[in-house]
């Protein structure tokens, strides 16, 4: 099914199932521990092995040599893997380093060697025994240092983010120059880590010259592909299944070395063979975040209006790796006539930088809206008033081209009313409550809805209906809009839905990235769907155009028939997309609004209270789309608060390389949230109106926080997180005991 | 993980007889910490002697009107023993600001008092650590030391001691008894229990090879109020940056341990006579001949406004 026109009427819009509140479909089997994921698949491979996989000790260089004969004798060894023996490798298009590293080795912790065991205890222990020469060289660690003589370079974050290495609108320079009010400040965000609860793991098992691996991964298709071009494969010898992840985030959209290193073992071994990333290799094995540094310069007409707005960000990456498309919300999100933006891109020789929730917005808004913040103090306005005032229908860069639909400005004012907005000093560190200085911040969000190609393969039987596609479900509730879709299409109740996902030998889905999956993946099951019902149709007797599914019955022109007298039928069909994305601007809005505490004396933050305004499309299930939000809005605090990839810049490694030191928000620090959706449905992103809301959620939340504790102390922080030695000492003098 | 063989000891002089003739042995208790060093082969004993069946999980009253804490008490219990809670407030504070509820349900006394620093590089095989290594040097200095000590470090290390409890026994005086292979007894004061770095960063506390503790000391309750002030990153689940241990009484005397800044719990009894005239008395006296690194310079600071929170919140209480 081609989508190319506004959607009009259709079965969806009855909004029996669709649209409400609905408890996920497998959250019985996740409280109860019956939703295996990849690592807990007994039943799928006889007898497997252990494998444990040797990270690199340094960040550059070579291997000099390696000893393994200490390893090989250990008891239960039964393989070892590394360059040396294992056969020549590809690389996928996703991956910027290797995935097996050696002799030269790339970034900290690359893999270089699995040890496969009888048993995981004898792996590791092998694995210890191994003896690695390195000849160390210089790398390049220091992104501030390697900034200076950075190029520009535009990029696609492949999520919705995407800028040109320079862009220019008007005449910036000019407008900048001749603004009565200015500001040019510099932000920065650090490195990363998904820090997702399930490792990275594979179990992997050959027949013949047949692969299957059971992981966990957010794109089975990209996974599929790249695993073929890595190990020099046809990719119909292939099968990846992974129903069930336990967080993504973003570092699981890629094939990592848990997979390929599971297939190289088993394929040594003569065995499956399952594998987990070990906790400690996870932050400098996988992506991550990319840091940046951000310059943003606004000019301002006296009465608020923005004349100049200029947003520049750089990033690190490996040789061959892209940019944080950090600027890319700025072309859309405020009116002014003049305009740059632009990207720099450092060759680092960290660990790769790739997507991570919201890849671009979520860093980029981070210093937006605060340069926003700070921009409405000067000019003596509201925060958000400035906002308000500054809104704009239509893409700055191309007037013609409007919003699909932009209710930025109404989620702005509902918010402040909801918040109780008017109880903001607007002279900072005016607020006490004992020891605590109190504050409220405030941000828009804004992030890119994308439409992706989807394909399922629905079936009818006994008035039961089954689906499957390749689509992910990564703790968001695919499972739950997905039957949700199905029952609305084929009018029998959601317990009538069987939900088959994740599995390469279903038709291939979106994909679960770029908040694209929920629009996209109904829309593939809305298709099926479409081709179902006239097969329906056709087999009952019904030549109306204007068949009605609903209660288990199929019913026209005063006839009914019980779906089930249907039989056994099948339709597969898949969601394509024409250009109205292009013709219209499709993104999605929202505002945060943080109050944050800071006590006066030691600095320790907290957030007390957090509220998010979206409007994101039709909500296809407010309470799997409000886990979303509210897990996005958390992730902002620990992006604002705490979390930080510390860089060993003499060694090349991020340090904090475990949960206990990479610290992310636990639930005593987020009391209260509330998540409130705008009524929206927007035809034109598809059948189902809706568009992403996940990443939306993480997106301005930082700068929400960050605006809150400036509100609470006057002490303005711009390099995240915002950690309390960064203002400890400028806090308002207070009596000391 | 290196293999290693078990034994589950029935006294706690065959305990420290056990440990005592094995080379590389440990004793074993909670195991919270001794058992996520071994995955990582931090530590590798080649010999684990489980001591959790040596009923030393009691709490008793001593005839000095303190009270005996047995070594394998977990710290839920001891943080949630009613005379505990009344009379010496300030440990039961200390006690549930670390950790988990997981883990303290399975933490115990002693093996809480031998937990080993948290310094990132001691916990990178890769990286030089002297007390992971000894003569192999310290990564962390000169490298990210945020969380790391500024006082009482040395050369060779600047780790710190990690732990909220130990902090408080500090404050109260605590004594720590042990018995060792030969099933002598000795009382050593808590304040001579964890040792400073010097050149041997390996060595953290005063026990001998295979010396068992068996139980902690504490003396007459202190009165006062007692408070623990936890400043970390995040509101749970996290190691302190700085915490101040408190005993204050109602002329504004009283004492003050500080943990997350020092190879132990940080008490300096002369700069507790300053309390009267302020945080910046104190802390000044406290933290003289202080050595921060770059990276956590502002720990320094952060003690004297800790400090001042505690004796603000005693004086308010």
């Amino acid at each position: 099914m081609k989508f190319d026109t506004p959607a009009g009427t259709n079965p969806i819009d009855r909004l029996t199932v669709v649209g409400k509140p609905t408890d996920r479909i497998d959250g019985p089997k996740k409280t109860t521990g019956t939703a295996p994921y990849a690592y807990e698949r007994h039943d799928v491979a006889a007898n497997p092995a252990y494998g444990y996989v040797l990270g690199a000790g340094i960040a550059k260089g070579r291997i000099a040599s390696m000893d393994l004969a200490a390893a090989r004798a250990a008891p239960g060894v039964l393989a070892i893997v590394t360059h040396e023996n294992a056969g020549k490798l590809g690389k996928g298009d996703m991956n910027t380093a290797r995935l097996l590293g050696g002799p030269a080795i790339d970034h900290y912790h690359q893999a270089i060697a699995i040890v496969v065991a009888d048993t995981f205890e004898q792996a590791r222990h092998a694995a210890g025994l191994i003896r690695v020469d390195y000849a160390r060289a210089k790398g390049r660690f220091d992104l501030d240092e390697q900034l200076r003589a950075a190029p520009l370079k535009g990029d696609s974050s492949g999520e919705g983010s995407a800028a040109p290495p320079i862009e220019r609108v008007g005449d910036f320079d000019r407008a900048f120059a001749a603004a009565p009010v200015t500001l040019d400040q510099r932000y920065t965000t650090p490195d990363h880590s998904h820090a997702m609860m399930e490792p990275h793991a594979t179990i992997a098992a050959w027949e013949g010259d047949k692969l299957t691996v059971w992981t966990s991964n957010q794109m089975i298709a990209w996974a599929v592909g790249d695993l073929a071009k890595t190990l020099l494969i046809p990719k119909e010898n292939i099968r990846v299944d992974s129903p069930f992840v336990g967080g993504g985030f973003g570092g699981k959209l890629f094939l990592r070395a848990d997979v390929v290193m599971a297939a190289l073992a088993a394929r040594e071994a003569k065995r499956a063979v399952k594998v987990a990333l070990q906790r400690p290799l996870i932050a400098n094995n996988t992506t991550h975040r990319p840091a940046t540094a951000q310059r943003i310069r606004l000019g301002c007409a006296k009465d608020g209006t923005i004349t100049a707005i200029a947003h520049e960000s750089g990033s690190g990456d490996l040789p061959g790796g892209g940019p944080e498309t950090a600027t890319s919300q700025t072309k859309l999100l405020y009116a002014g006539a003049n305009r740059l933006t632009a990207m720099r891109l450092a060759v680092l020789d960290l660990p790769e930088g790739n997507a991570m929730r919201a890849p671009g917005e979520a860093p980029g808004m981070m210093a937006l809206e605060m340069a926003i913040d700070e921009m409405a103090e000067k000019l003596g306005m509201d925060p958000v008033a400035f906002r308000v005032k500054n809104d704009t229908q239509v893409d700055p860069a191309k007037p013609e081209r409007r919003f699909s639909q932009r209710r930025l400005v109404e989620c702005l004012e509902r918010g402040a009313r909801e918040f109780g907005w008017d109880r903001r000093s607007a002279t900072p560190a005016r607020v006490r409550d004992g020891q605590w200085l109190v504050g409220l911040g405030v941000a828009a969000a804004f992030r890119n809805n994308i439409n992706m190609k989807s394909a399922a393969r629905v079936r009818v039987s006994g008035g039961r209906v089954t689906v499957e596609t390749d689509m992910t479900d990564i703790g968001t509730g695919s499972y739950t809009i997905i039957a949700q879709t199905a029952a609305e299409m084929l009018g029998v109740p959601l317990s009538a839905v069987d939900v088959r996902l994740g599995d390469s030998t279903f038709p291939v889905s979106s994909g679960s990235g770029g908040q694209w999956g929920a629009n996209s993946a109904t829309a593939g099951v809305y298709a099926a769907c479409a081709k179902l019902r006239e097969a329906v149709a056709a087999k009952l007797g019904f030549n109306s155009a204007d068949v009605t599914f609903a209660d288990g019955q199929v019913s026209a022109g005063g006839r009914q028939v019980p779906l089930a007298q249907a039989g056994d039928l099948s339709a597969e069909d898949a969601m394509e997309y024409g250009d109205l994305a292009k013709k219209e601007q499709q993104s999605t809005f929202g505002a945060h609004f943080v109050e944050a505490r800071v006590h006066a004396l030691t600095g320790e933050i907290r957030v007390e209270r957090m509220l998010a305004v979206c409007a994101a499309g039709r909500i296809l299930n407010p309470k799997s789309a409000r886990s979303q939000v509210i897990g996005a809005m958390t992730m902002g605090v620990g992006a604002a608060l705490m979390e930080e990839l510390a860089v060993d810049k003499r060694f090349g490694f991020f340090v904090n390389h475990d949960l206990a030191s990479y610290e992310v928000p636990v639930h005593a620090d987020i009391p209260y949230q509330q998540v409130i959706f705008l009524d929206e449905v927007d035809p034109t992103t598809s059948p189902m109106k809706a568009k992403g809301v996940g990443e939306l959620g993480i997106c301005g939340v930082g700068a929400a926080v960050a605006n809150a504790i400036y509100n609470a102390t006057g002490v303005r922080v711009r390099d995240y997180p915002i950690t309390l030695e960064k203002h400890l000492e400028k806090l308002p003098a207070t009596a000391m005991a | 993980m290196k293999p290693f063989t078990y034994e589950r000891a029935r006294t706690p002089a065959q305990a420290a007889a056990a440990v005592a003739r094995t080379p590389g042995a440990k004793f074993l208790a909670g195991g919270t910490n001794l058992l996520d060093l071994m995955k990582l082969e931090i530590e590798a004993p080649g010999h684990l002697v489980d001591v959790q069946d040596l009923k030393l999980d009691r709490i008793e009253k001593t005839r000095e009107g303190g009270i005996r804490i047995g070594a394998l008490v977990t710290n839920t219990a001891l943080a949630s023993d009613d005379r505990v809670r009344r009379d010496y407030g300030v440990l039961t504070r200390a006690i549930v600001a670390g950790a988990s509820g997981q883990l303290r349900n399975k933490a115990t006394t002693a093996g809480n008092l031998l937990q080993r620093t948290r310094c990132p590089y001691f916990y990178d095989p890769n990286q030089a650590c002297n007390k992971r290594k000894p003569g192999s040097g310290c990564a962390a200095i000169g490298g990210y030391s945020r969380q790391l000590g500024v006082i009482g470090t040395s050369d060779a290390c600047i780790a710190t001691y990690p732990g909220d409890m130990a902090v408080a026994l500090r404050a109260l005086d605590a004594t720590v008894e042990t018995v060792n292979s030969a099933g002598a007894e000795r009382r050593i004061p808590i304040a001579d229990f964890h040792r400073l770095w010097g050149d041997t960063p390996h060595i953290e506390t005063a026990l001998a090879p295979g010396e068992l503790i068996t139980a902690v000391t504490l003396p007459k309750p202190l009165g006062g109020t007692h408070l623990y002030h936890k400043v970390r990153d995040r509101a749970s689940y996290a190691f302190a940056l700085v915490s101040v241990a408190a005993v204050v009484q109602k002329d504004g005397s009283g004492r003050l341990a500080i943990g997350g800044i020092a190879p132990k719990p940080w008490r300096v009894e002369a700069a507790e006579a300053a309390m009267p005239q302020g945080a910046q008395a104190v802390a000044g006296r406290l933290l003289a001949g202080a050595r921060p690194t770059r990276d956590n310079a502002f720990k320094v600071p952060l003690v004297e406004r800790t400090i001042a929170a505690v004796m603000a919140e005693a004086k308010a209480a």
